[in-house]
């Protein structure tokens, strides 16, 4: 116990107040290069963007409440779900994993003072802001926004069959969104190869920190390939190319090839984060270190390699792709996904287990996670595919995937909320925020799958010759409802708990280095830092005596602590 | 026959009474028991040392029971529920559909559920039961255990094997549903925007409609029927419900399969990859005949078939065809 050295202080509360002084109120803001607060500028604009997509949600589950319904029109619907999958998937689900809440906490639990390259950082977050608001822009255009699906199939795609500009704003905020990945991307890698504190080596940095490192070398590898492909598309569309165009010998299927290279690996870009934040919240909330921590950390490593190897499963319909090899590889990724799930079982398992809301949005993460993964399994089956591909059946999928995402997200403010702004939110209020969205997901998504196996197609705007889907849609939305609900009882859990609850370093007994300074954290993070000797930094400093323990080792209260 | 279903159901859910009966009232109680004695009698004695080996021993030796009462409840149960499932199949929300690689499509689908439904059912067991027996009761900190290798080995190694044997399966099934059969009948398929077009060739039969026109693919049942799939402008795709199958229609790609309906009908389909504005109501039918009755209609579309055509094609170009209600907003000029 004698042997853990208190840490020696770096530096006072006062010094970087001086050395730092800098614009205060808005301008701080604009000019800042401190990876906190750009951090949670991502978070804030990405959440808006949660806000928006989610109210275009509710727009096309209004619209298919009935079977024949004109709330909004055929044109006004194509735009709604192209906008509502691009808004939620290229400005919310990625910029909130590895631009908000990576670029907030992975310097901290590492140890470093800020992000490798923080400038570069800035220019990311405007970049992503200017895209956004670029891809939005084409509500406001004559011909609407962009109608084509998230997907932008060619030859759909095209400047004959859409000749607008709104669908140019898509490429063009999608562009720009991309290399704001790409430029974080840089910067995570930077920062954990390079500035990680000394004793943090590679097999202590905490789970979240290595899933936002493959994440960010699957950003290196697959954005460009997109950027590549958006740049052909906006060729095709202006300069009288035809890379995508039959007619002048090209071939639109290379455009599926190009987007799902870029799209399956997106799919662990955006998983990856979330299931970092899972592995971060269980343990703390059940006292216990992660179970089988290497394995984690193989199981990841092993997800972003196949993740590379699979994007023609989205082809399967296409005939054009071999089947076989596409399949087996889909089928694989279930394995390190499977051994994920034992992972967080077994670190709950004889645990002391503590349901705050964080930990309740944890295990809504797994029970919803497992629904979406066990459909992905039969989609990898390209016999059972042929009848599912484009069904409500994979809306139900991913829906089940994505929400999982949101519910690992909401754990994620709930857990780390404290540390960035140094305030607790209301556990009340977060309690009834899970069971509105965890109970909502099951009412929205179930009945999806039931449609898409009776056999409604995606993307319809009305199925006015199969009236009997009609009670199965409004259930969806109903769920969907209820999903809206717990999204504002989380914007007034933020109004009711401002400035309420004091937070203090440590509220959870945290492990990772994060709980070890203060809430939030100074300039540059911190004015000390404890040995590193395990995975869990802050946990050995606060309990000594009680290190991980292999298999087979029982805790032996004698035998002086190996630190 | 209904009544030896009936009977047949009737018998199993007893049975599945049964053995939840056995399997959940007996080590339940003896559980309950190991718990409370564990906590009043350990607890206690945790902190004299003279008689920690001991007590150890006997509460490795308790643990071990409860483990094993643990392992036959979990293993019981999906036996049970095999036994069920072993006199009527559940669809699983699907249909066996109306052609050969429809059903084994559908069988297929089947025994995914009901692997999905064991291992579901498994892990969400295993969450469930730590979240209920392993909650925060004091300030204890539990056992730091980390690591368990053969415990993570056997979780690698199982969905390997799992999966590979599914992988497996998929192929035999995948493998009918591509094979290139002797077909009697060829159908040129072409799909456009908004709309369907079906040739016969060597028959002068052109079926061609758009829309809520619902055109309708007649085909001979209990024969193999090839199907030639275009696109004229962008990708769309063959959706046939009833078959359990889809295929997309590539502008530049000829795509080709083969169907073998087992069952007369009329099934709605529709096109099921976004095309543009009137995706939603890109439906065509497929009908399925007899032989002499497929021969009738294609001696009566011979007749009149080429007019018709040519009359629809006109109509194409103006599409009046699309519903009022429809048409009512921006952006459809």
């Amino acid at each position: 116990m004698t042997d853990v050295l208190d840490p020696p202080i770096l530096a006072q509360p006062g010094d970087h107040g001086h050395a730092h002084e800098g614009p205060t109120g808005i301008l701080k803001w604009l000019t800042t290069t401190d990876h906190k607060i750009i951090g949670l500028s991502y978070t804030v604009t990405s959440v808006i963007m949660m806000v928006i997509g989610g109210a275009l949600a509710e727009i096309i589950r209004a619209q298919l409440t009935s079977s024949n319904n004109s709330l909004v029109s055929l044109a006004q619907y194509n735009e709604l779900f192209t906008m509502h999958g691009s808004v939620m998937i290229y400005l919310f689900a990625g910029p909130f994993a590895f631009g908000g809440l990576a670029n907030i906490l992975v310097p901290i639990q590492i140890g470093a003072p800020d992000m490798a390259f923080p400038r570069l950082n800035a220019l990311s977050y405007w970049l992503y802001l200017m895209g956004s608001i670029t891809m939005l822009m084409g509500f406001f255009t004559a011909g609407g926004a962009a109608n084509f699906g998230w997907v932008a199939y060619a030859p759909l795609s095209n400047s004959i069959n859409t000749p607008g500009a709104g669908a140019d704003l898509w490429i063009a905020g999608l562009l720009l969104t991309g290399f704001s990945a790409i430029f974080t991307g840089v910067n995570l890698t930077a920062t954990i190869f390079y500035l990680r504190a000394p004793g943090m080596t590679m097999f202590r940095m905490p789970i979240f920190t290595w899933n936002m490192l493959v994440t960010a070398i699957l950003i290196l590898l697959a954005f460009p390939v997109l950027t590549a492909g958006l740049i052909m598309l906006y060729c095709d569309r202006h300069f009288g190319t035809h890379i995508f165009s039959v007619q002048g010998g090209g071939v639109p299927v290379l455009w599926q090839h190009i987007f799902w290279f870029w799209g399956h690996p997106e799919v662990y870009i955006l998983a990856l984060p979330f299931f970092g934040m899972v592995t971060e919240i269980i343990p703390v909330f059940s006292r216990k270190p992660v179970f089988g921590y290497k394995g984690m950390v193989f199981a990841t490593m092993t997800i972003g390699a196949l993740s590379l190897g699979v994007w023609a499963h989205h082809m399967f319909t296409t005939g054009v792709v071999l089947l076989p090899f596409f399949s087996i590889m889909s089928f694989l990724i279930a394995v390190p996904t499977g051994i994920k799930f034992f992972n967080w079982i077994g670190t709950m398992w004889r645990g002391e287990i503590w349901f705050s809301t964080a930990m309740l949005m944890a295990i809504g993460f797994l029970f919803t996670f497992l629904v979406g993964g066990i459909t992905g399994i039969y989609l990898a089956s390209p016999p059972i595919d042929f009848f599912t591909h484009d069904t409500y059946f994979v809306v139900a999928h991913f829906h089940s995937i994505v929400m999982a995402l949101v519910l690992g997200a909401m754990g994620g403010l709930y857990y780390w909320g404290p540390k960035i702004t140094g305030y607790l939110l209301n556990e009340t209020i977060g309690k009834m925020q899970f069971w509105f969205l965890f109970i909502g997901i099951q009412v929205f998504t179930f009945p999806m799958y039931l449609l898409g196996l009776r056999g409604m197609p995606r993307r319809v705007a009305a199925y006015p010759l199969h009236p009997s889907w009609q009670t199965l849609n409004e259930l969806s939305t109903v769920g969907a409802v209820m999903i809206g609900v717990s999204t504002v009882l989380f914007m007034v859990n933020i109004g009711y708990s401002w400035k309420k609850y004091p937070a203090g370093d440590n509220p959870w007994d945290g492990h990772t280095l994060e709980w070890f300074t203060t809430s939030p954290p100074p300039h540059h993070n911190f004015y000390r830092l404890p040995r590193i000797r395990s995975e869990r930094p802050t946990w050995d400093y606060n309990h000594p005596d009680r290190p991980a323990k292999a298999h087979g080792h029982h805790d032996n209260q004698d035998e002086v602590p190996v630190v | 026959m209904r009544t030896l279903v009936l009977s047949l159901v009737a018998r199993s859910t007893a049975f599945l009474h049964g053995l939840a009966g056995l399997v959940t009232s007996e080590p339940f109680a003896l559980h309950s028991r190991e718990t409370d004695s564990d906590a009043s009698l350990f607890r206690g004695l945790d902190t004299h040392h003279s008689v920690k080996s001991s007590t150890k021993l006997l509460e490795r030796i308790l643990n071990r029971r409860r483990l094993w009462c643990r392992v036959r409840r979990v293993v019981a149960l999906p036996i049970a529920a095999l036994a069920l499932a072993g006199c009527t199949v559940p669809t699983f929300g699907a249909a066996p559909g109306v052609t050969t690689s429809s059903r084994s499509a559908y069988h297929l689908w089947q025994g995914f559920s009901i692997g999905a439904a064991l291992i579901g059912s498994l892990v969400v067991v295993l969450i469930l039961w730590t979240m209920v027996f392993h909650r925060r009761k004091g300030d204890n900190i539990p056992e730091q255990s980390q690591y368990h290798i053969p415990l993570e080995l056997t979780y690698v190694i199982v969905p390997i094997l799992i999966v590979i044997g599914l992988f497996a399966w998929t192929m035999v099934v995948e493998n009918q549903e591509v094979a290139n059969p002797k077909t009697s009948v060829t159908i040129n398929v072409n799909a456009f925007q908004w709309g369907w077009k079906f040739t016969y060739p060597g028959q002068d039969v052109v079926v061609i409609g758009q829309t809520t026109q619902n055109p309708e693919m007649v085909m001979p049942v209990n024969e193999n029927v090839h199907i030639n799939l275009t696109s004229t402008d962008v990708i769309h795709s063959f959706y046939v419900h009833d078959f359990n199958f889809s295929r997309l229609a590539l502008p530049g790609v000829l795509n080709q399969f083969t169907f073998r309906a087992v069952n007369t009908g009329t099934f709605q389909s529709q096109c099921s990859e976004i095309c543009g504005l009137y995706h939603s109501l890109m439906y065509f039918r497929v009908k399925v005949v007899t032989r002499p009755q497929y021969e009738v209609w294609l001696e009566s579309k011979a007749n009149a078939g080429v007019a018709q055509a040519s009359r629809i094609t006109n109509n194409q170009q103006t599409s009046s065809v699309v519903p009022t209600k429809l048409t009512k907003s921006k952006g459809d000029n």
